[in-house]
């Protein structure tokens, strides 16, 4: 019997299991992938926005600048990648110089530190690369970038370390109330637990229907974006986005924590989770970013990719206990990376409020740290490779990734599944060859680690096969 | 301290270490960040290396061979599985290995032979989904040839680079089926020969003027969209053709690998994507030269042999006679129907007797005239029958004729009447 599953390990389900390994409590957490942060949290801007968008009074407003709060203490704790760069809201015409004036209302209504309007001067003081075109700008300080697939992978981690029991390609097919709380059946088996937290991103609304009647419906939006090569990294130094006006809204240009360059979104709506790029999305992308930093190479684009995210009807995120001890945390789209962590802590709270006991572990682990080799100066390079030499043993040449910090993947508390899973671990395969040298090394260790052949090995999602069959004379052809 | 530190152990930096060697060097070292000399040759197991060099035709890993063998007869010492990270300005190489841990040592020459790396799909940015199955072709011979394992059954190919069309033939020997070869441009960008015995040879339809417009599947592809292009390599709605497949091969060209390069300070050439070299492969860092496919792409790993025992000897003088008195150089320029040359810069003397030139034409031309220009004179014209962008030109030029050059030297290409 647990006392809490959380269905979905997305950023949202993984900072309520990282807040409620907190207290002494059963917590499961079903993810129907073979790998943590697949849906939403895998493809988005990697924003942690300022807080000036969502209305005063609403949800994602208290949420969102309590949560980029929070997010800068637990990237530092939980060795997150995270830069606090600020950003820049982009106005170009009259009718966005008013746009910016209401946002700005907005932010310091909803206590967003620091704000500021710029005439279009003082924000290319700030970005040189910034359009001439640009007449106005909102500065935002406490903007930040992050990386949400280690965020959402850090969360969980933790909470595992703490207790919590993940279970991968574990799809959860019916809710069933009992006297003392749910029945969850699922692909592997019935689970029983006193509550239920429905964090299932785009199918959040699928899930919420097992166990109440509908009272929200959800809309994907799917945006579609531009990895750009490092050598674009520094184009601009801060998130730069654009009014929402009959352009469209959204599409910003802004540096990563990994030195590249991100470019889009779109916005535009789809059925279910199709995150296929178009040749009108992208184009509509390369065009409108141009409007914003006319520089940006698009030669050097090193992947195109969409993400989809789950939209509710109801204008706000849908925070709720739907059915007795079934919580929606349901309709997390943007700002919900931001929000994250205090959603987590919101939902923790109302179940608190409604009987779960919250008790404190005295022994809670609230860091996490791991080796990134390139990073580290010359003599700990030194000292690392004399120490373990397989950080000695270079599997990435783009990206400097050492076979050490992939065996330290392989034997973390939720370790990868596939190539893929590698790659958004360590880093080996995201650079400017995409995988092309280190692949068959990724595989290698795999196996060797996973005990299987290569031809078991998927690219990412389970069915992603990789490797059809031996060739007529196998490996001992060769 | 090293004579020289040559970075990358396939065919350049062996050719280029066994002359250095040869030239009188006796601290060489080569650093190889894979497990075994030879670099890609080592999955290159079809025929056809050597011709000109050894006038007898090898596999990728026989050619290699020879040099390794010439190599175990010098006192060249070799670091393997090690990655060099940095190159100092002041020619200190930084390099780290399982074996020998991290290590900076110091040398009077560098050469930078790094090779290159495939383009990938996200460089072209093919609309659709992003399944299992898209390979380079690179990394495709890889799993083939050297893993044992063969990536997939039903096969398309984006582009006609020669990697793609070797692919083509192999994955066909391997029992996979070839459905068609994809080129954007309406002229192959690989080896005629390779066209005729990789495709022809095998009823492997090449469809020039068209591209990959969208890529279908949700774990692994299942379909891809191929349309016809217009001259601005536009799609033209309306022609699309759809092929079941389980596997894209991608063959849309090489970059060489300079990241080395740019974070040494050193002068890059945009057309080439490689340094920017004077007539001994010298880039604009003394002391540190740069040959094969990492200073411009070659189609043949002959004239990469040639060029890398050039810059080995140009290390070694460098090295055992000084930098020499500064000298004014003459840049070349890319005329008409010119892509780039090889090299950028020449100083007329250093030349002995002569200087080799190496070149690409942007598109097919029949019968034409490499007219080799300066202030307004002609100096030299060759005749060609025909020139391909997918066939590296190279001409030689007379050290005489360099000294009558004034300023500038072009080189041009224009298409001359038959008879």
């Amino acid at each position: 019997m647990y006392d809490v599953l959380i269905i979905g390990c997305g950023i949202t389900g993984a900072a309520t299991a990282f807040e409620l390994s907190k207290y002494r409590l059963r917590v499961g957490i079903l993810e129907r992938e073979n790998d943590v942060a697949d849906g939403t949290t895998k493809a988005n801007s990697a924003i942690l926005h300022a807080g000036y968008d969502p209305l005063p009074g609403s949800l994602m407003a208290r949420l969102n600048v309590r949560g980029v709060a929070l997010a800068r203490q637990l990237c530092t704790a939980l060795d997150v990648p995270y830069s606090p760069c600020g950003s820049l809201v982009l106005g170009f015409t009259p009718a966005d110089r008013e746009t910016l004036a209401e946002l700005h209302r907005r932010g310091t209504a909803n206590g967003v530190p620091g704000l500021a309007l710029l005439t279009g001067d003082e924000a290319r003081a700030l970005e040189p690369s910034l359009s001439p075109a640009v007449t106005a700008a909102l500065h935002a300080p406490s903007a930040a970038i992050c990386s949400p697939w280690e965020y959402c992978l850090a969360l969980a981690e933790t909470a595992v370390r703490n207790g919590a029991e993940l279970h991968l390609e574990t799809a959860v097919t019916g809710l069933y109330p009992t006297e003392t709380g749910w029945r969850v059946e699922t692909s592997r088996g019935k689970l029983e637990s006193r509550w239920v937290v429905n964090a299932a991103g785009l199918d959040a609304q699928a899930v919420h229907e097992m166990a109440a009647p509908r009272t929200f419906t959800l809309h994907p939006s799917r945006g579609q974006y531009f990895l750009l090569d490092k050598s674009e990294g520094n184009r601009v130094g801060r998130v730069i986005f654009q009014c929402p006006n009959e352009h469209g809204k959204g599409v910003l240009v802004t540096p990563t924590v990994h030195g590249n360059l991100l470019v889009g979104p779109n916005a535009e709506p789809v059925e279910g989770d199709d995150t296929a790029t178009t040749a009108a999305g992208l184009d509509f992308v390369r065009r409108t970013a141009l409007r914003s930093v006319p520089s940006v190479d698009f030669r050097t684009v090193i992947r195109s990719f969409a993400g989809v995210r789950a939209v509710a009807d109801t204008g706000d995120f849908v925070i709720e206990e739907a059915a007795p001890r079934f919580l929606d945390l349901a309709g997390i789209c943007s700002p919900g990376l931001s929000a994250a962590p205090a959603v987590g802590e919101y939902a923790a709270e109302l179940m608190g409020q409604a009987g779960l006991p919250l008790e404190r572990k005295a022994d809670f682990q609230a860091s996490r740290r791991r080796v990134r080799f390139k990073e580290l100066p010359e003599g700990e390079k030194a000292r690392l490779a004399a120490e373990r030499p397989d950080y000695g043993r270079i599997i990435c040449r783009c990206e400097t990734v050492t076979e050490g910090e992939i065996l330290d993947a392989l034997r973390a508390p939720i370790p990868p599944r596939s190539v893929d899973g590698v790659k958004r671990r360590v880093g080996a395969g995201l650079g400017r060859c995409q995988g092309g040298f280190c692949g068959p090394r990724v595989v290698e260790l795999l196996c060797r680690e996973l005990g299987c052949s290569p031809g078991e090995i998927v690219q990412d999602r389970a069915g992603s096969w990789l490797l059809a069959r031996e060739t007529k004379g196998g490996k001992t052809d060769v | 301290m090293y004579d020289l530190i040559v970075i990358g152990g396939g065919p350049a930096g062996l050719a280029a270490a066994c002359a250095a060697w040869e030239a009188g060097l006796h601290r060489v070292l080569i650093v190889e960040r894979d497990r075994e000399l030879g670099g890609i040759l080592n999955q290159c197991i079809h025929n056809g290396f050597g011709l000109h060099y050894f006038k007898e035709e090898l596999t990728g890993p026989e050619y290699a061979g020879r040099f390794v063998n010439m190599l175990r007869d010098t006192g060249v010492e070799v670091r393997l599985d090690t990655m060099v990270l940095e190159v100092g300005a002041d020619r200190r190489v930084h390099m780290v290995g399982k074996a020998t841990g991290y290590r900076v040592e110091e040398a009077r020459s560098v050469l930078l032979a790094m090779g290159c790396r495939e383009r990938t799909r996200g460089a072209i940015s093919i609309p659709g989904t992003r399944p299992a199955g898209i390979f380079t072709a690179g990394a495709a011979q890889r799993y083939v040839n050297m893993e044992g394992w063969l990536p997939g059954e039903r096969v398309v190919i984006l582009g006609s680079g020669d990697i793609g069309l070797i692919m083509a033939r192999r994955m066909t020997l391997e029992g996979a089926k070839v459905l068609a070869c994809v080129e954007v441009m309406p002229y192959s960008g690989g080896l005629n020969r390779n066209i005729v015995q990789c495709l022809h040879d095998y009823d492997i339809p090449l469809y020039l003027s068209h591209t990959v417009t969208e890529i279908r599947g949700k774990n692994r592809v299942e379909q891809v969209v191929v349309s016809k292009v217009d001259e601005q390599r536009r799609p033209i709605p309306g022609s699309e053709m759809i092929f079941d497949c389980d596997t894209l091969l991608l063959s849309v060209g090489l970059i060489p690998e300079n990241e080395l390069t740019r974070q040494a300070g050193i002068a890059i050439d945009p057309r080439t994507s490689g340094a920017v070299v004077y007539e001994n492969m010298e880039t604009s860092l003394p002391g540190v030269f740069a040959c094969g496919n990492v200073a411009h792409v070659h189609d043949l790993v002959d004239f990469v042999t040639a060029e890398s025992q050039r810059a080995g000897r140009a290390a070694a003088r460098y090295v055992l006679e000084g930098a020499g008195p500064e000298e004014s150089a003459l840049e070349v320029v890319s005329g008409d129907c010119v892509t780039y040359t090889v090299p950028q810069h020449i100083r007329p003397g250093r030349v002995e007797q002569g200087c080799e030139l190496f070149f690409r034409v942007n598109r097919v031309c029949g019968p034409s005239r490499i007219a080799v220009t300066s202030g307004g004179r002609q100096l030299a014209a060759f005749r060609r029958d025909c020139l391909a962008p997918g066939e590296m030109e190279h001409i030689t030029l007379p050290r005489a004729l360099l000294d009558k050059a004034d300023g500038a030297i072009t080189i041009a290409v224009e298409e001359v009447k038959a008879g």
